[in-house]
């Protein structure tokens, strides 16, 4: 077991890990930040995409080591101050999800790309959400969602 | 109509709503929310009926001994069963609540008016409300089946689109799956599965179970099940690693690994007559030739592969074992059916067991969800006093679940002079698609858990009789909607198939209405008619034929505004010929490579009366993507050693690259029984890429998936 220290929805947490651990195990199971899925483990499904330092990075391979000293921005990092952020309140207003488990991968995936990008369009959002599956067929809500975001400019 | 089972096996009005002393009604039903929003729709309906704000609606999660009964939430009954069910325990608990304020009001019943639960009359200035009057204690009475609904002018929630329960607290990341519980004192547990079903754990190299063990993992094991348990997720992930390095498997023969259509074709079978949608047990009339009055006699062969569920989220359960009795958390859809077969299979009296349900990872069938259970049970029992989170690992849950049983479709039929069919003849070859854990009279729950058969005194897999009710299991949707003057219709139950199966998403519906509906076609084309013109010769019934209208009229699969190189295709069914009508007619294009792009899609659907759209809509569009993925990419592989697909890339399924532009039309008929919608579009969507590959090259696919290798084949072979 080692100590790091972690960025995580801006506040800086220290936690104690195997430095093999991949991160989802410590954000779910040393800081109860649940909203990361598990999927596959494989780097395959997208359900476990996190924020770091801007850019949706998967997070059941790499390991806790790799992510000191970034910022890292977890699905429940995303409102401020209660409010949803654009992307979950156009997943919401969508009804973007039947059962729900690829949804935070997803929204992780939309929210990096529109902040990043200056002049988002649906061509960008589909090349975001690649990689990211979904078993239930959520896809046409999902699309909505982005046409949605997009119509308003976000 | 007949009678609701939901309310004929569980009549008590207690039993479905109560009105909590918060101001609050909780509605309990046995049907668990899969992703269908069934506790959205129920929540609108009692709603609507009682004149209460939805917010003050709570559907409660279901359990045993609390819930009522419904069964297994299956075959898209929730909204007949528990939709109708809510629906009439409001109604009733209005009138008897509003029987009680007139007492208490000293007014005429008929002058009472309720707002958001509050009853006013204006016959006097008092007013109490549901809470008030239900703080004297339960209804004590049934459900009137009959009770009157208010009009649907007066309904202010049914009929919209309502934003999704529980969907906040995913879009927030809140704990909401299964997979997120955490209990004090909890244990992570993860398998060792065999290499395959038919191996045997023979050797454990103890010096690794004695690390592990000073390491402070458990190690569990019963005859060839092994798990291991520990205080740390991730831990146990490592040690089920360690762990399955020190084990070796007597592999026997390993899994039959011959061509499954010529298994289908050649293996023994139980073959039966389909009469009006009901295997008949009666010997299977010969195959005669064409009628005297056939100009064209057309033959035809369809093929499906084994087909896996493929949820996102491995499958995964919460036991724990204390003082004898049993707690099991559970993504299944059947929680009573569960708790007898973990009863059976564990030796324990079902008394002694408490089955919840909390949310999974979507799939619409039987996956690992009943057998995750049996797991953690299992190593629960062996680990008393600590809550054990069980989860399968990806490889698992690819390699592990009951898949969709592969078939094989044979259709002949005959055209008279004037193109109209004059004799049809359909079989079908396939497995089993019952193999949920029902208990059944000879304990055959248990041998359907899939744990069972590795124990130190295992449990033969069970081996189901076919199924005889109407359109079940290969069956289903075997005997088309269309006006046929004469139909031979056969199942066959197919044994000694290789891979374990069981219920996928719309059972054998998504086959047969695949070579059905790609027959229409075929036929049409030889009658010199348009795939529309062709089935609304054939078919009579008012509500199919508006649905093809309406597809049609959103993208004529005939229409010269087709772009160049596309092609349109229809297809059609009223799932079980007893629930929803829906058409589905897809456009693609087809690459160079033979890759099929799905451009858009018109879904025209009429599944009774309508009451959450945006979840009927997705359930029918949801349906189309899941059909399309299977139809477009998959198969389960396999050879001797074991399942070759074993994770995304060895079994891909559709992404957003190729999601085609949706324009669903809900023909909502207005007062008219809650047909099921989750499963009605899968074998259009598989029939209206077929039939539209063939519009846009002329390929005539029959042979599920249609990769670009099987593109490139047939237009080699063409
Ligand atoms: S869980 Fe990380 S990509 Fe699937
Ligand atoms: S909504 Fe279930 S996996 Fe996407």
């Amino acid at each position: 077991m080692n100590a790091f220290l972690l960025n995580i929805n801006g506040a800086v947490r220290k936690v104690e890990a195997d430095p093999a651990m991949p991160l989802i195990y410590v954000l779910r199971n040393r800081l109860g930040l649940m909203g990361a899925k598990l999927g596959c483990g494989l780097e395959q499904c997208g359900a476990c995409a996190v924020i770091a330092d801007g850019e949706r990075v998967l997070s059941c391979v790499r390991t806790v080591s790799e992510f000191e000293g970034r910022a890292i921005t977890t699905i429940e990092g995303l409102a401020e101050e209660g409010e949803l952020n654009p992307v979950q309140r156009a997943f919401l207003d969508a009804g973007a999800a039947q059962c729900g488990y690829c949804t935070s991968g997803m929204v992780i995936a939309l929210t990096a790309y529109l902040e990043a990008e200056e002049h988002p369009d649906r061509r960008g959002a589909l090349e975001a959400l690649e990689g990211h599956l979904c078993r239930c067929g959520a896809h046409a809500d999902v699309l909505r969602a982005v046409d949605r975001l997009l119509a308003d400019g976000a | 109509m007949a009678p609701n089972p939901s309310l004929l096996n569980n009549p008590a009005l207690d039993d479905w709503l109560t009105f909590g002393a918060d101001e609050t009604v909780t509605v309990r039903s046995g049907k668990v929310d899969i992703g269908q929003r069934i506790s959205t729709a129920t929540a609108l309906l009692a709603a609507d009926e009682l004149d209460v704000d939805p917010g003050r609606v709570r559907v409660a999660r279901v359990e045993t001994g609390l819930s009522p009964d419904e069964g297994l939430t299956v075959g898209s009954q929730s909204m007949a069963q528990t939709g109708n069910a809510v629906r009439q325990a409001a109604a009733t608990a209005r009138r008897h609540l509003l029987a009680r304020a007139a007492c208490v009001l000293g007014v005429d019943v008929a002058t009472l008016e309720v707002e958001d639960g509050e009853i006013r009359s204006h016959a006097t200035n008092r007013r109490t409300s549901y809470w008030e009057l239900a703080a004297d204690g339960p209804f004590g009475i049934d459900v009137d089946p009959d009770a009157p609904l208010k009009p649907r002018t007066a309904l202010r929630h049914v009929g919209t689109a309502a934003l999704a329960r529980g969907l906040e607290d995913i879009v927030r990341g809140r704990p909401h799956f299964l997979h997120d519980m955490s209990l004090p004192g909890m244990l992570h547990a993860r398998l060792v599965r065999p290499p395959h079903y038919h191996a045997l754990l023979v050797g454990l190299n103890e010096a690794v179970v004695d690390r592990l063990g000073a390491e402070g993992i458990e190690v569990v094991r019963d005859g060839s099940f092994l798990a291991v348990a520990a205080a740390d997720e991730y831990a146990a992930v490592r040690a089920s690693g360690r762990l399955g390095a020190a084990a070796s498997w007597e592999l026997g023969d390993g899994i039959f690994s011959g061509d499954v259509y010529e298994g289908l074709r050649g293996n023994e079978k139980v073959s039966l007559p389909v009469i009006d949608g009901t295997p008949a047990e009666a010997p299977v009339a010969p195959l005669e030739g064409p009628p005297a009055d056939a100009a064209v006699t057309l033959e035809a062969r369809y093929e499906r592969p084994y087909q896996m569920h493929a949820s996102m989220g491995p499958s995964t359960a919460m036991a724990t074992f204390d003082d004898g009795r049993l707690t099991v958390v559970t993504h299944s859809q059947g929680i009573y059916f569960l708790r007898l077969a973990l009863a059976d299979a564990l030796g324990m009296e079902s008394e002694a067991i408490h089955v919840r349900h909390a949310p999974g990872a979507g799939c619409y069938g039987h996956n690992g969800a009943d057998d995750a259970a049996f797991d953690a049970a299992i190593v629960a029992r062996a680990l008393p006093g600590a809550p054990v989170l069980l989860k399968w690992s990806r490889e698992e849950e690819h390699a592990w679940e009951p898949y969709g049983s592969c078939a094989s479709m044979d259709l002949r039929a005959s055209l008279d002079g004037h193109g109209r069919i004059a004799a049809w003849s359909h079989e079908t070859y396939s497995d089993t698609y019952s193999m949920r854990p029902h208990p059944g009279p000879d304990g055959t729950g248990a041998a359907r858990l899939l744990s069972a058969r590795f124990l130190a005194e295992p449990l033969e897999p069970h081996v189901p009789g076919p199924a005889l009710g109407r359109h079940v299991g290969i069956h289903r949707n075997l005997d088309p909607l269309y006006d046929l003057p004469e139909k031979r219709l056969v199942k066959h139950l197919v044994r000694d198939m290789p891979l374990r199966v069981s219920a996928l998403r719309s059972l054998g519906a998504y086959a047969n209405v695949f070579a059905i509906e790609s027959f229409m076609d075929e036929l049409a084309a030889k009658a010199g008619s348009d795939p529309v013109s062709f089935r609304l010769r054939h078919l009579s019934d008012p509500r199919g034929r508006a649905v093809i209208e309406a597809a049609a009229e959103r993208l004529d699969p005939a229409g010269t505004d087709c772009p160049q190189g596309r092609g349109r295709g229809l297809g059609f069914a009223q799932y079980k010929n007893s629930e929803t009508y829906a058409a589905v007619i897809m456009e693609v294009s087809v690459g160079d490579r033979g890759e099929i792009r799905l451009e858009r899609c018109a879904i025209a659907a009429d599944a009774g009366e309508v009451v959450d759209r945006a979840g009927l809509a997705a359930q029918l569009e949801g349906g189309v993507v899941q059909a399309a993925s299977w139809t477009l990419h998959e198969a389960v592989t396999f050879d001797r050693d074991g399942i070759t697909s074993r994770d995304w890339d060895s079994y891909p399924i559709l992404g957003f690259d190729n999601v085609p532009v949706f324009e669903t039309v809900l023909i909502d008929p207005g007062r008219a029984p809650f047909l099921g919608a989750g499963e009605a579009t899968a074998g259009p969507a598989a029939a209206a890429i077929a039939n539209a590959v063939c519009a846009a090259t002329g390929l005539r696919l029959r042979q599920i998936p249609f990769t670009p290798e099987s593109v490139r084949a047939a237009a080699l072979q063409s």
